[in-house]
């Protein structure tokens, strides 16, 4: 009996790795951002479709949330709608960060979809997007009113992902509807 | 059947340059060395959107930006391990293919080890046993079987 017990505890224990592995796999298919916890990076962008410059820190002491888009990225028109709410709702302020797009499209894609964003900066050439660690649009970041990254969501924004990783973050006096007006020279 | 056999030869032979003729970087630095190191930080850096190629190797848009990006650090006189840190900072351990052992990823690289060791431990036991058996077994391999 007892010679059984051994290789009988060796594989009861690879089972039980092995299914806790299968349950956590669909969250491995998200790589966890590098800036979690850290300041969010600076930058000083052109403003979509007008000729000046927004810089992020006048974004400090406020929360609010980045989101990446691009008029190239099927996802990003998916959840244009859920962005459109948000804006609405008022709870947050957008951002919006468009990434290795075409400046007439972009506008043309805010013109017919409308536009959600408190602001919209221009990353032409994506040397911004390198240092938020983008990888793929949309992504949406949260920062709070230290100017740390709370959080990142990658893929489409749904209600059931801003109740639960945007709101839900967001202490009760930080969702006023901040608005983010004008530009920064 | 020979001819066949050149035939399919000669098409992985073509097949094998074709890939070299498409080679997806054309960035050329001017100084050779500089280049060197380009082309092995590129190869050890995964593209994040494909992830399972280098960033030499991907076509995406993304991939050329984080080529172009490393370019610039090396010209502007950053080591090569500054340059991985640079990387690591914005998108983490998965973007280097060749990872750095941390905490939390231990358990991964000492896991073999310790597998060896328990599997080295049994093995000697089971000899010493068997040798034992030899040893006290007075019986010799010509005996008939009982």
């Amino acid at each position: 009996m007892n010679r059984y017990l051994l290789p009988g505890g060796v594989f009861l224990l690879l089972v039980i790795v092995l299914y806790i592995g299968i349950q956590r796999a669909p969250q491995k298919t998200v790589i966890p951002s590098a800036l979690l916890g850290k300041p969010a990076p600076q930058f000083t962008l052109p403003v979509l479709g007008r000729n000046e410059s927004f810089s992020s820190t006048s974004l400090a002491g406020r929360w609010h949330a980045i989101n990446v888009w691009g008029t190239w990225c099927p996802e990003c028109r998916v959840e244009h709608d859920m962005l459109l709410r948000i804006a609405d709702s008022g709870e947050l302020p957008l951002i919006g960060f468009n990434w290795k797009d075409d400046d007439a499209a972009a506008l043309d894609w805010l013109a017919q979809l409308g536009n959600p964003y408190s602001v919209v900066v221009a990353d032409r050439d994506g040397r911004a997007a390198i240092d938020w660690g983008v990888y793929g649009a949309p992504e949406t970041f949260l920062i709070d009113d230290r100017g740390i990254v709370v959080h990142k969501h990658v893929g489409a924004m749904t209600p059931a992902v801003w109740e639960r990783d945007f709101l839900a973050r967001l202490p009760r006096a930080a969702a006023l509807p901040g608005a983010v007006t004008g530009a920064v020279k | 059947m020979m001819r066949w056999v050149r035939g399919f030869l000669a098409g992985v032979v073509v097949l094998v340059l074709a890939g070299n003729a498409l080679a997806i970087d054309p960035i050329e630095l001017a100084d050779p060395a500089l280049q060197e190191r380009y082309r092995d930080l590129t190869h050890e850096l995964r593209c994040m959107q494909c992830q399972n190629q280098s960033i030499a190797d991907s076509p995406v848009g993304l991939a050329g930006d984080l080529r172009r990006e490393v370019r610039e650090l090396l010209e502007s006189g950053k080591t090569d391990d500054e340059i991985r840190e640079h990387l690591r900072a914005r998108y983490g351990d998965f973007i280097l293919f060749r990872p750095v052992f941390n905490w939390r990823n231990a358990w991964l690289w000492v896991t073999p080890v310790i597998l060896l060791l328990l599997g080295l431990a049994v093995a000697i036991r089971v000899i010493r046993q068997r040798a034992r058996l030899a040893a006290t077994d007075t019986s010799s391999p010509d005996d008939p079987v009982p």
